[in-house]
Order: structure tokens, then sequence, then C-alpha cells
């Protein structure tokens, strides 16, 4: 019998939503900037994909901005907390679980809960992908938007190309992430479930 | 006489002192205001000759002693017919006597009438046909430039002197060490008259000019007048020469960002032309590009570019392989 928890608050879903959205255009436009000839349009082509890039980009910070906000002022914020203890051998047994468990069928080592929302895998992937690449992502946007406020050169290189390579790798993480978050959500209790508590706030789960 | 031909004398048929007449003589150049030093390391074996024709129209201002009235006379001189000495040191024709290409009757002073008449040099004159100056393609050039949206404004007036002052041109993006500085005098050409209403309006009828309102489609309008010169979107491009001189209509102007955010862009046939024999060999496309700025969609590392395609077949083979397995669990579960 599955039971039915709230734990995705409107300001969170409505952030989400905006985030997935907003994620899916950059990766587009940002594909097209980069791999459009002279005679090929890649996707959308250069000169569209520059005007939606950055404006997307924009409302993306403002988003993230939200996010950050968010998380400092609500109760939200607690499920990115880290804690030290047992860090390696609690992300050890998620990946035993997602590698070899669930298909032996054993019990979700860390179920969700009102308290923990993430499982140890989840909470650190999501902390590098909330609070590390997607800070530098946006830094680094920002400085190609603006390159006249980008360091002119640093070890002899030129500060753009450190700051594009930095933008688009931080980008393709991104990308990566987002692939196998997608992914992972449908590892709930039906394959769709996890997307519905999104949706709708409320995780659905088997295990009481 | 073409009217350009007797424009490009007008500094030359003012003052130039002339024992011959002994009537006027030009003050001492040490009293007349406005010089500046010059600073350049060239020394001349014509600096004294020249000085000749420096001493009036190397400054703003100049005297001389006028019989007539008994007086010395001071008076402005010309702005048209003002030659920076540092700059002619500097430039191209830096190692030319002033009558190497004006009549030696300049030395005469006052300049007699009929110099007014007197047909000027055009660059081809002296560089078109000659071995010596083959390697700058100036039959090339003379061609391009006839093809030109410049060209026919010849009748009124147009040039190569427009943009390639005698007194002061010199080569940059051969010779430059630094691109951005070559960059802004060759923009700077330019600008000296498609910004400058005062001297655009000698050869057109357009009533204003507005370069930034006219480029205001250009995204990172700043930073693109900084990185590239006026000539990579308004000239065809050519193989053998490199500058091309032939501008082509507004029309014409490249407006598709691809032709230099790609793969194959266009700068490295025309900015990067000189510097791209000696491409770099670090993994990026168009890499000579990345020895002077950045460009988005022309500067791709090829080896970032295959690390991350492997990155993401390996992220989909993974997510496959899990499918595949929670596929095979379900069905051992169903038939359970």
């Amino acid at each position: 019998m599955s039971h039915k928890m709230y734990l995705y608050p409107k300001w969170v879903r409505g952030w989400h939503v905006l985030n997935a959205v907003l994620f899916l255009v950059l990766i587009v436009t940002g594909l097209s900037m980069q791999y459009s000839g002279k005679d090929s349009i890649f996707i959308i082509g250069f000169a569209n994909a520059v005007k939606w890039h950055n404006f997307a980009a924009i409302v993306l910070t403002i988003n993230y901005i939200v996010f950050v906000t968010g998380n400092l002022t609500t109760r939200n914020g607690r499920y990115y907390r880290i804690s030290k203890q047992n860090f390696w051998s609690d992300l050890l047994i998620q990946l035993k679980y997602y590698s070899m468990g669930m298909f032996k069928g054993e019990k979700h080592p860390f179920p969700v809960t009102e308290q923990s929302k993430f499982n140890p895998l989840q909470k650190f992937t999501y902390v590098l992908a909330m609070y590390l690449a997607l800070p530098l992502l946006i830094i680094s946007g920002f400085g190609l938007l603006f390159p006249e406020i980008t360091i002119k050169r640093f070890a002899g290189v030129s500060g753009l190309i450190l700051t594009d390579i930095l933008h688009i790798t931080m980008g393709f993480l991104l990308s990566v992430f987002m692939v196998i978050h997608i992914y992972t959500c449908t590892l709930g209790t039906k394959p769709w479930s996890l997307f519905k508590g999104i949706i709708t706030g409320y995780h659905e789960s088997d295990e009481l | 006489m073409k009217f350009w031909r007797t424009w490009m004398l007008v500094p030359f048929l003012s003052l130039l002192p002339a024992g011959s007449h002994g009537a006027w003589f030009p003050a001492d150049a040490a009293l007349t205001g406005g010089a500046e030093a010059d600073t350049s390391e060239f020394i001349s074996v014509f600096a004294e000759d020249n000085e000749r024709c420096f001493v009036c129209h190397g400054q703003n201002r100049y005297e001389y002693e006028n019989p007539n009235l008994g007086r010395k006379v001071r008076a402005l001189m010309s702005k048209e017919r003002i030659i920076d000495r540092k700059a002619f040191y500097e430039s191209n024709h830096r190692s030319f006597s002033c009558t190497d290409c004006h009549s030696e009757m300049y030395t005469e002073f006052p300049h007699p009438g009929e110099l007014r008449m007197e047909q000027g040099f055009n660059c081809i004159d002296c560089h078109g046909g000659d071995e010596n100056w083959a390697h700058f393609h100036f039959d090339e050039i003379e061609i391009e430039y006839q093809n030109s949206v410049h060209f026919k404004l010849e009748e009124e007036g147009f040039s190569c002197w427009k943009c390639h002052g005698p007194h002061d041109y010199k080569i940059s993006v051969r010779n430059s060490g630094n691109l951005k500085e070559a960059i802004l005098y060759d923009n700077n050409i330019c600008l000296d008259c498609h910004s400058n209403f005062n001297r655009f309006q000698i050869l057109s009828d357009r009533e204003e000019i507005n370069i930034l309102a006219r480029h205001d489609w250009l995204p990172s309008q700043a930073t693109h007048f900084k990185s590239v010169r006026c000539i990579e979107c308004h000239t065809q491009v050519n193989d053998t020469i490199l500058v091309a001189h032939q501008i082509n209509p507004k029309e014409m102007a490249v407006k598709n960002c691809t032709e230099c955010h790609s793969r194959n862009s266009l700068l490295m046939s025309s900015l990067y032309k000189f510097q791209s024999k000696e491409q770099r060999k670090d993994g990026f496309l168009n890499g000579v590009i990345l020895n002077e700025s950045y460009v988005i969609g022309a500067n791709r590392n090829t080896f970032l570019n295959r690390i991350s395609v492997v990155v993401f077949i390996l992220t989909l083979g993974v997510v496959g392989v899990h499918i595949v397995f929670r596929i095979l669990k379900n069905k051992k579960a169903d038939e359970s």
C-alpha cells in the first residue's frame, strides 16, 4: 500500500519547472551557437540562438536567485545539507543499490521521508549541480555576455577562452546531469510517479 | 585635372621658403608654436630639405616677414595643409623628400600659383607594375578599388589618399605585433569620414551619418568594433591580397553571424590571413584567432569535443544497460 507525503511546495515546483524549461532552451541554443555553419543552420541557427540564449540565461539567473533565497528562508534548504558522518559509505551504499540491490529486490537503503527528501547520492549530485556547477555556469556566462568585464589574460592565455571553456564544460556537465536526473526520476514506485510528484507536490511511496 | 589631385597638393600651395624671391621669409621654426617634437628613431636623409616645408606646414601657425607691410606676419595654417612631422617620419613614405612627389617649384616662396594645377601622383603611379612591390599586389588592389563603391566617387574627389594619407599612412596588420592596435588604426581610417560628417559631406549628399544606429542589430556592438575591422564585413574577400580593397555596397555587407562564428570562419581569410600561416597547433579550430581574441563558434577545441561525445555516449550507455536490467528484473518478477 502506498502513502503520500507533501514534499514539493508550490515555489519549489514553480522554480523546478521553469529551471527545466530554461535548461532545455539553453542546451538547444548553446549547441546551435557552437555548431552552426556558414551554410548550415544547426537546430535554430546562430543569430536566433544568441538572442534566446541570452534571454534564457538572464531568466535562469533570476530563477537561481529565487532558488537560493527560497532555500535560505524556508525549510527546503535542509534537504541539501550534507553530513560528514558516513558520507562516503552512504554514497557507496546508494551506488550499490542502484547498480545491484534494486535488481535483487532489496529495499531502498535511504527511503524518502519528510526529513530527508533526497538519498545521499541525490543530495551530493544536487549540491554539486546547484551550488557549484550552476554558479560557475552563470558567472562564466556573464563573462561571455559582457566580455569587457572578463579578465583579459590569465597565465598567458586569453581570459575569454578560459571563461568559455569553463562555461561550456559546466554546461556540458549539467546536461549530463540532466540526462541522469531525468532517468533516475523513472526509478520511483512507478516510472512516472516521481514526475507526478514534482507536478502535484506529493511524493508517492510504497515504503512505510 | 581631377579635383582630388589638386586637393592633395593644397598643403604645399602656401608658404615655402624661397631664396630666389627673397622677399618673404618664413620665421625660424623655433619661433612657431604647436610643433610636435619628432621622437621617431628614423632619421631621413632629406630631413633638412623637408624642414623647409615643415617649418610652415608642420604646425598650426607660421610666421613670415612681409616686406610690403614691413613687419613679421603671424598666421594660422589651414588644418588641411598641416603635415604632422612625427606621423610622416613613421609613415611608409618617411624616406621621401617632399619634392619627390611635389614639384621642385614648391621650394620657391611664395609658391607659384600655377602649381595649384599640378597633377599629383596616385598610388599606382609609383607602385604599379613594379617588381619591387609585387608582393603587395598593387595592380590587383587597383582592380579591386575600381570595383569598389568608393571608385564611383572618384569624379567627386575620391582617391587612394582619402584612406591612405600619403603623409601619414603606414601598413598596420602586416607589421603590427598588436592586432587590437592594428584594428583600431584601420577602423579609424574608415571612421575618419564615416563618423565625421564634415568630411563625409564632401563626397556625399546624405544628410546624416550614424554608425552606431546603422549597426544596432549587431550584438555586443562595442566588442565587435574593437575586435574586427570594418572591412571584414564590408569588402569582398580576396585570396591573393592581404587586405581586401573592394568595398561592397552596404546591401552586400556581411550580416550572417556564422560567416565569422563558424568552423570555416571568414576571419581566417581576412583579419587573420597573415597570421594564419603560423597556425597554432593546440587542438583549437582556427586556433590562430586565439592569439588575440576569441570567437564563439569559430574556436572549438577538438579535444574537448571528442571527450564530450565519449562521455555523453558512455552516459547513455550506462542508462541503456540499467534499463535492460530493469526490464529483465520485471520480466523475472512477472514470471514468478
